[in-house]
């Protein structure tokens, strides 16, 4: 059976299925624009090949506020758009942050910050030694998620062993307690990562963005949104 | 010189990477020079991350989500404490299988200090259910268990340590092995405990039963050999760690458990590994005394007249 799939223009009716809000603008979903040019135009996944082995992986690891990821995957066909009703539910498969072993098409469970980068990592060299060389990795980080030091020991690592099949995308919504020295790019940028800096709203700049990766290096892309409120 | 677990450990290892594709070999720095030989025959399965131990256990997670299995391995607070949420969330979370090879144990590091010894190890696993923990008491003990572990699915702790005992038994994972049958006690000694244990129930009428398996608990064999329902587990980690497991299989049946083991995990001294054991009554006397006084001998005229 096949699913249709839905447009950018349906994801505010899906988020108002997932929060009983009638009116959602994209602008109060800082991930929302990254995650659909993720789906729509950069990553090699699809309901059809959940399970293939050499599919790009997607890993939301700033698992927290996961309706846009839920709306995108809805869309998309992972997911039956009925079941965003029952979001949060006792018997429903989407919580407050996902579970990959209940939801098809999500890669990791995540919730706790600073864990989806590491996984990325043993990911790429896990499928390097399976002798996939083409899926690419993509992890998706808070910017005040990067506080956690597990995420310096994954970018330093990267970095060092020149992970090309690897991309961070930094969310920045400003939500971090304190500044950094050299910016969100700087962080990657030391540890030998090329970085790309992009508003998170312009598709066609995302798309160009996500798309461009050396292959040698692992690539980082902060993606800016509005300051969170 | 003896080959000790941590040697066999990494020769058994780098055999099973020739022969079984899924395997992979994850380490921070510790023993990175033991797979050196591994590393060069598979770069893409032996991976040295540095220290940064969360990393490890994180790329074992990874790696094992592409469908590999991954062995990590570390001093046990290394492996354990210092990544417990990676744990917790990268491999257990996930619903993964990895294979975790500790070394250091609770005080073969006498030297170092608390810094490089984990008493609470098997506890702390424990607490996440579902893990298979495995305490050899021998090189080929541990080769036992490695070999088992690495062709299984789940998640295996195997604690290796510089204590063990002088002889290797034929041990089954999973099963406890019984030394001998009595009637007054069921004697539980986990891994290296078995030759001080041995010792110490010499001549006396009880039951002793050999774990290198501790979690799952051999709850079948342990019902099968108790007499009189008293237990008493002696283990190379905290004390009481398996308190609650005899609990659970003796639930129909009034019953007394002495559970002993590492008491003080703060004990800042130095000297041997014997030191410590004497420290924490664990030597062939301290485990003798307090067995006899547990199931009611008469204590020996020596310790009397000691007083």
């Amino acid at each position: 059976m096949s699913v249709a799939t839905l447009g950018y223009g349906d994801l505010p009716a899906l988020l108002g299925r997932l929060t009983g809000d009638e009116k959602h603008s994209p602008s109060a979903h800082s991930t929302l624009d990254v995650l659909w040019v993720l789906y729509d135009r950069v990553l090699r996944v699809s309901p059809a090949f959940a399970d293939d082995p050499a599919r790009d992986r997607f890993l939301l690891s700033k698992g927290h506020g996961p309706m846009a990821y839920y709306a995108v995957l809805a869309a998309k066909g992972f997911i039956p758009v009925d079941e965003l009703d029952r979001f949060g539910d006792f018997d429903s498969r989407l919580g407050y942050h996902p579970d990959h072993v209940l939801i098809p098409g999500v890669e990791i469970s995540s919730g706790s910050l600073g864990h989806g980068l590491g996984l990325g990592v043993g990911m790429v060299l896990g499928l390097r030694a399976l002798g996939l060389t083409q899926p690419r990795v993509v992890v998706l980080v808070g910017d005040a998620e990067l506080d956690e030091a597990s995420n310096h020991e994954a970018i330093h690592f990267a970095g060092a062993r020149g992970l090309g099949a690897l991309t961070a995308v930094v969310i920045d919504n400003h939500s971090r307690s304190y500044p950094l020295e050299r910016g969100l790019g700087g962080l990657f940028e030391v540890a030998g990562w090329d970085v790309r800096e992009v508003s998170g709203r312009d598709h066609a700049a995302l798309q160009s963005a996500l798309t461009a990766t050396s292959r040698r290096r692992p690539s980082c892309v902060v993606a800016a949104v509005e300051p969170a409120r | 010189m003896t080959e000790t677990m941590r040697d066999r450990f990494a020769r058994v290892a780098t055999d099973l990477l020739d022969s079984d594709p899924r395997l992979a070999i994850v380490v921070a720095e510790i023993s990175a020079k033991l797979f050196g030989a591994a590393a060069a025959r598979h770069p893409d399965r032996v991976i040295n991350v540095g220290i940064r131990e969360e990393l490890m256990i994180a790329v074992a997670g990874g790696m094992a989500l592409t469908g590999l299995r991954p062995i990590a391995h570390s001093y046990a607070p290394f492996l354990v404490e210092r990544p417990f949420e990676q744990l917790k969330l990268d491999l257990g979370h996930q619903a993964v299988g990895a294979v975790l090879v500790s070394i250091g144990g609770s005080y073969d590091a006498t030297f170092e200090g608390r810094t490089h010894q984990s008493p609470g190890d098997v506890a702390l696993l424990d607490s996440l259910r579902g893990w298979t923990i495995c305490v050899p008491g021998h090189p080929d003990e541990a080769e036992t268990h490695l070999r088992a572990a690495a062709a299984a699915d789940g998640r295996v702790y195997i604690r290796l340590s510089t204590q063990q005992n002088r002889a290797p038994h034929p041990v089954v994972p999973g099963r406890f092995l019984v030394m001998q049958r009595g009637s007054r006690a069921a004697v539980v000694a986990a891994g290296p405990m078995l030759d001080a244990v041995l010792e110490a129930t010499h001549g006396l009428d009880v039951t002793v039963l050999y774990a290198t398996t501790i979690r799952p608990f051999d709850a079948a064999t342990l019902r099968e050999t108790v007499v009189e329902p008293e237990v008493v587990l002696v283990e190379p980690y905290l004390a009481g760690t398996s308190s609650s497991e005899v609990a659970r299989v003796l639930i129909d049946r009034r019953h007394r458990v002495l559970a002993l083991g590492v008491t003080d995990t703060e004990l800042r001294r130095y000297g041997t590994p014997a030191d410590h054991e004497r420290a924490h009554a664990l030597d062939a006397a301290g485990i003798r005394s307090r067995i006899e006084r547990f199931i009611g001998l008469p204590q020996p005229a020596r310790l009397a007249t000691a007083i």
